[in-house]
């Protein structure tokens, strides 16, 4: 069934695609917003530590649910299973309106210098794809401002020596420091080290009419019962809507892109939240679904100009998938570090994210969002049992005593770790799933156990007498820091959009999301898909008003 | 009030039949015993190995918190694919534990529970019963549940008024927000 056409759809209401739905309709735009999920308030905070998006034992509580969803995944040695959103190796990203925004810790990094030209930084890396960003830090550098300011972020990155030049301060002071921070910040700088507030999507104080965090220890993974983090879903998305040029139907699910015999984008085919299948036709279609989903849709868009899927000509779509290797380490204390100070992760490094000898990249360090008792009963301390009476006592006594820093460490990208569609399994609305296999750089790995070593030191400097490391496994990653599918470049022969995150050969349609990632930098990606999806919006309203007229 | 206290009444009165109508249709549960899957049997198997993996000590262990509550809460629910798995284990437990002492699970004393534990969790344990399943396998899934049981939230029906969070010493019922302690000095207690 047709519906009226309108200039853009936007598939996926998360960071990127709420920020270009938002700059679209703003520009006069006819935007068409498309969510699977649905759109949750404080309401469904439920503080619910075993149903969350950090620990889903008992489901996403912010989706997508178990029943209509799956994925089949590969493991190294050719096993495949299919496996539900709850299940780790899903790598699952919240499907809701603000996407992962909604739940996240909300930590807000620009990328570094270095992070945009890795490649030419430190040479190839045998087994990786590593390259060059089309774009340096001093493009995204406007938006990168412009997110922190118009979505809110707060910290103090001034003691940052490595950080790359801004023009701007953060919006909003950092938060008063929990007694971890302070023993932390005091170990760092007896090492000689930098450490600062880490900025975050957060509001310390009341901006854009919301009040403050209230430091509750249910961060990461939950819904703000105070709406104190800022995600798209409270920011942009509701200017996008105040604008009367957006419409946002949620509990859509995107079947296909739709195109037409000149190889131009016409439209998207997707269910609505009846299961009827509807035809939204526009003049241009932007791409948001994260880096498993985008993917999913291009390589489902299949006709007989695109055989292979949409921007698909050289077999591209899809690869280089990476998240981020976290690597750190745990130390206990010998008295009470706790203070039950949400959201727990307040103070960084970010003295090993380059220059590391011998290494490429690295990754920033910092400590960890609040450990529920669930979290903690799951450490394994060596020596410690996994049941019974010693299982209970190191429970007792080193639940308050216990540091962890760790860190997302910039993963090398490799070609053959890979979204595909599945040729057999199909969700509950009859489409091709996503089947993840691949697997990690063995110099990721090299990396990862050397910034985990910098934990352990930072950690017994600051007190711990007894540690232990934290490392990646060697399997494929992805997870809620997912990009690198639909990477971005000026080569049509080796990216799949260009700087603008326009797809190389069809020049009506637009990825923005962490899929156009070269690399995913040793940081929390969020950010940097903001800054991003601000430029290409800058690009495509510029566009749109000369070429498409409508507006 | 008094008008205000009627609506309300009235309301509740409507709901409550609207709930008793579509109670028996939405969920035709019939229950004879106060477990939702489990039998007396079984659950009386599972929480002896429960409190076995979390003792009580001077603070409540695995049976008291309610954590056999929580699975078979579950497994009438989010984890009812498994229910066969703990068919199959509970009863291969006691089978292993027949051969080994000559008695159920939870007849068994603790050293003996424990050394029948250790055999489940190192995959050794043989016999009919642990041929689709292994006692490994087995073994971590309780051992996972046992876990979310006892350190939970207390809304899935284990970790009863919050007793493994009162160990550790978080307060419950919990503290919302920090905000209002006075946070301008770094040291507090």
């Amino acid at each position: 069934m047709a519906l009226k056409p309108v200039n853009a759809v936007v598939v996926g209401a998360g960071a990127g695609g709420g920020i270009v739905a938002k700059e679209l309709a703003e520009a006069g735009l006819s935007v068409v917003l498309l969510e699977r999920g649905k759109w949750y308030t404080a309401f469904d905070c439920r503080k619910d530590d075993l149903r969350n998006q950090r620990t889903s034992v008992l489901g996403c509580a912010f989706g997508p649910d178990d029943e209509h969803f799956r994925r089949v995944v590969v493991d190294e040695k050719g096993n495949e299973r299919i496996v539900v959103p709850s299940d780790g190796a899903y790598s699952n990203n919240a499907a809701c309106v603000g996407g992962g925004t909604f739940s996240y810790g909300a930590m807000a990094w620009r990328y570094m210098e270095q992070d945009f030209h890795l490649r030419s930084t430190y040479g190839a890396v045998e087994g990786s794809t590593l390259d060059d960003w089309p774009l340096r830090y001093d493009d995204l550098e406007p938006y990168y401002e412009k997110a922190e300011w118009e979505l809110g972020v707060s910290g103090d990155d001034s003691a940052n020596v490595f950080r790359a030049p801004r023009k701007k301060p953060l919006p909003m002071p950092p938060l008063a420091p929990s007694r971890e921070h302070v023993l932390l910040e005091a170990a760092a700088k007896r090492l000689g080290l930098h450490p600062f507030h880490i900025p975050m999507l957060r509001n310390t104080v009341p901006y854009n009419g919301r009040g403050a965090c209230m430091r509750c220890r249910w961060c990461v993974g939950f819904a703000c019962e105070v709406n104190a983090k800022n995600g798209t879903q409270n920011t942009v998305i509701p200017k996008a809507l105040a604008t009367g040029n957006c419409e946002l139907r949620t509990e859509c699910i995107a079947k296909e892109i739709l195109t037409n015999p000149q190889g131009r984008v016409t439209g998207v085919a997707y269910f609505d939240e009846n299961g009827t299948l509807r035809d939204q036709s526009a003049d241009l279609v932007v791409v948001s679904g994260s880096a498993t989903e985008t993917p999913r849709l291009l390589l489902n868009s299949r006709s007989p100009m695109f055989p292979n899927g949409l921007g698909n000509r050289y077999d591209l779509v899809g690869r280089n998938l990476q998240g981020h290797a976290y690597a750190g380490a745990y130390g206990l204390m010998e008295g009470e570090v706790y203070d039950d100070l949400g959201p727990g992760a307040t103070i960084a490094i970010c003295d090993y994210n380059h220059g590391n000898p011998g290494l490429v990249g690295g990754g920033m360090l910092c400590n960890e969002f609040i450990r529920l008792p669930i979290h903690f009963a799951g450490l394994r301390a060596p020596g410690i049992p996994r049941w019974g009476a010693g299982h209970k006592e190191f429970m007792r006594k080193f639940f308050k005593r216990t540091l962890a820093v760790h860190g997302p460490v910039q993963e090398m990208p490799v070609f053959d770790s890979r979204v595909q569609v599945d040729p057999r399994v199909k969700d509950d609305w009859g489409i091709p799933v996503v089947r993840l296999s691949g697997s990690t750089h063995p110099h990721t790995l090299e990396v990862a156990r050397f910034v985990a070593s910098r934990a352990e030191a930072w950690l017994k400097e600051a007190g711990a007498t007894k540690t232990w490391l934290k490392l990646p496994g060697k399997g494929v990653s992805g997870g809620q820091h997912q990009a690198g599918t639909c990477r971005m470049g000026d080569d049509p022969k080796s990216s799949v959009v260009n700087r603008y995150c326009q797809v190389h050969d069809v020049d009506n349609l637009y990825v923005v999301d962490g899929s156009v990632h070269v690399n995913n930098g040793g940081f929390n990606p969020v950010l940097t898909i903001m800054a991003i999806a601000y430029h290409a919006s800058d690009h495509l309203v510029k566009s749109c008003k000369g070429v498409h007229g409508r507006a | 009030m008094s008008r205000r206290a009627k609506i309300t009444r009235r309301k509740f009165i409507g709901i409550a039949m609207a709930a008793a109508a579509a109670g028996p249709l939405a969920s035709c549960s019939r229950l004879v015993s106060p477990w939702r899957v489990l039998t007396a049997e079984e659950a009386q198997t599972l929480g002896a190995m429960c409190e076995r993996l979390i003792p009580a000590d001077q603070d409540s262990g695995a049976a008291w918190a309610g954590v056999v509550i929580f699975i078979d809460r579950q497994l009438a629910g989010t984890y009812k694919k498994l229910r066969k798995s703990y068919r199959q284990g509970l009863a291969g437990t006691d089978q292993t534990s027949q051969r080994h002492f000559g008695r159920s699970f939870a007849e068994l004393n603790a050293r003996q529970q424990e050394e029948i534990l250790t055999m489940l969790e190192k995959g050794r344990a043989q016999g009919d019963a642990w041929k689709q399943l292994s006692s490994g396998e087995f073994f971590d899934l309780v051992l996972a549940h046992t876990m979310q049981g006892f350190y939970g939230d207390p809304r899935h029906g284990g970790n009863r008024e919050g007793v493994s969070w009162k160990m550790v010493g978080l307060p419950y019922p919990p503290i919302r927000g920090r905000l209002h302690y006075d946070l301008s000095r770094p040291e507090r207690s």
